[in-house]
């Protein structure tokens, strides 16, 4: 039973880089570092990867005043928290897109898989969170590897309906170690954006 | 604590929440997704969630009067005392949520590149400050009172007075950005970002009241802000949905 609402959502607006990042934002001297800045803090064991990517509207034009965050599991299939998790990896990332051209870019590892709750497990992902100007609440995906043959079987890909729209949660290799994540909030290439 | 294990977080009411495509706001025409969005129970992805320890919060963090001046000069304008209690939607306080805030000095100019407001900046005010919720999911922090500002969107729109928040509960399925407005506000009702929520028992919700009990005497009013977060079911069982 429910007794209380959730609070709303209200969009995180041109500004939100004062509050979230606000050593990005030009304001030093109040926090050391932007929160969610390393996202490995240490010799942490796994893979290195760069996962990089852009936001773009409905008329294709990418997002400058976005900002993604990113939580994941370690390489060993563990989140930060959980018991045996790499201490030396936070899983959170948090990227205010470039004010030129809307990268967004997180040094990080690659997950390895993680439970499903019924028993199985899904295939490795990183959640993403992304706000803006024009965001009424925040928008949640997953990137998915385009190269991990563990995504035949993923659960989550699996209830997806329409099966051209699967392709708009894969991270494509654009070297050994950079994936690329485009985002798009609206249109035919739409992204599947989660109700979770 | 708790004594039944967790289940999953118990899906988004969006009654309560803004719709994502509201023509009078200009921005979110182009930016609202248009797809139905893909729904499946919660799983460790969605329940774990970074944590935050108290020694991320400096000295100064929760007190934006001082925390961006020279030392000892406050900031200019309204001073007030904003605090409450963060809670799941069952009631349960959230102890150690990181709240970040950030917002418009008192004349309603934000310290920021792309902001273009004719309002002076306050050299002694930055507009940022973060805290990290007590063991009963209460907060509070010191800050100027906002002043409405100017905003491009329709011909002559002004944001009603508000404060930023970003809050992070236990599990990143809690993860919310919202805005507390000022109780008496006449802008609130005019405003399209918040006109973006239908429900209007959910816009009152973001309205701080006046809390004279709170108030410095002679120093600060205070305005109460209270906020839910999603919550995790009680039992696992009630969340177990199969051939999913
Ligand atoms: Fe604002």
């Amino acid at each position: 039973m429910d007794t209380h609402p959730e609070s709303a959502s209200q969009t995180a607006g041109p500004y939100v880089h004062i509050g979230c990042t606000p050593n990005f934002a030009g304001i030093t001297g109040v926090y050391d570092v932007d929160l969610g800045a390393t996202m490995i803090t240490g010799d942490a064991s796994g893979k290195r990867i760069t996962l990089i990517g852009q936001v773009f509207d409905g008329t294709g034009t990418p997002l400058r005043d976005a900002m993604v965050e990113a939580w994941q599991a370690d390489a060993n299939g563990l989140y930060a928290g959980q018991e045996g998790a790499d201490p030396h990896f936070t899983g959170f990332g948090r990227c205010p897109c470039d004010a030129e051209d809307g990268t967004f870019r997180f040094e990080t590892l690659r997950p390895a898989s993680v439970p499903w709750p019924s028993g199985g497990v899904q295939a490795p992902h990183i959640t993403l969170w992304i706000v803006a100007r024009g965001i009424n609440i925040g928008l949640h995906t997953r990137a998915y590897f385009a190269d991990a043959p563990e995504n035949e079987s993923d659960p989550v890909l699996g209830r997806i309906e329409h099966r051209n729209r699967v392709a708009t949660l894969l991270a494509h290799p654009e070297s050994d170690d950079i994936y690329r994540f485009n985002v798009t909030l609206q249109g035919p290439d739409e992204t599947i954006f989660f109700d979770v | 604590m708790t004594k039944k294990p967790l289940g999953g977080y118990a899906p988004r009411q969006h009654q309560h929440q803004p719709v994502a495509l509201y023509p009078p706001y200009r921005t979110s025409v182009k930016r609202s997704p248009q797809a139905a969005p893909l729904s499946f129970p919660t799983t460790i992805s969605e329940e774990s969630g970074p944590v935050f320890g108290h020694s991320l919060i400096g000295p100064l963090d929760a007190d934006l009067l001082h925390n961006f001046g020279p030392q000892d000069v406050s900031a200019i304008g309204p001073r007030i005392v904003v605090h409450g209690r963060v809670q799941d939607q069952f009631g349960r306080p959230v102890a150690g949520a990181l709240i970040e805030v950030w917002q418009a000095n008192a004349g309603g100019r934000y310290r920021h590149a792309r902001e273009g407001y004719v309002a002076p900046l306050d050299p002694n005010f930055g507009g940022c400050g973060r805290m990290i919720t007590d063991e009963n999911g209460c907060y509070e922090f010191r800050t100027v009172q906002p002043g409405p500002y100017p905003w491009p969107n329709g011909p002559n729109d002004w944001r009603p007075a508000h404060i930023h928040f970003s809050i992070f509960g236990h599990g990143f399925a809690q993860r919310l950005i919202t805005q507390m407005y000022f109780e008496g506000d006449p802008l609130i009702p005019l405003c399209p970002i918040v006109r973006t929520i239908h429900d209007k028992a959910a816009v009152d919700r973001l309205i701080a009241p006046l809390d004279m009990s709170r108030t410095l005497p002679m120093d600060a009013r205070a305005y109460r802000f209270d906020v839910t977060l999603r919550g995790r079911r009680q039992t696992i069982f009630e969340n177990r949905m199969e051939g999913l």
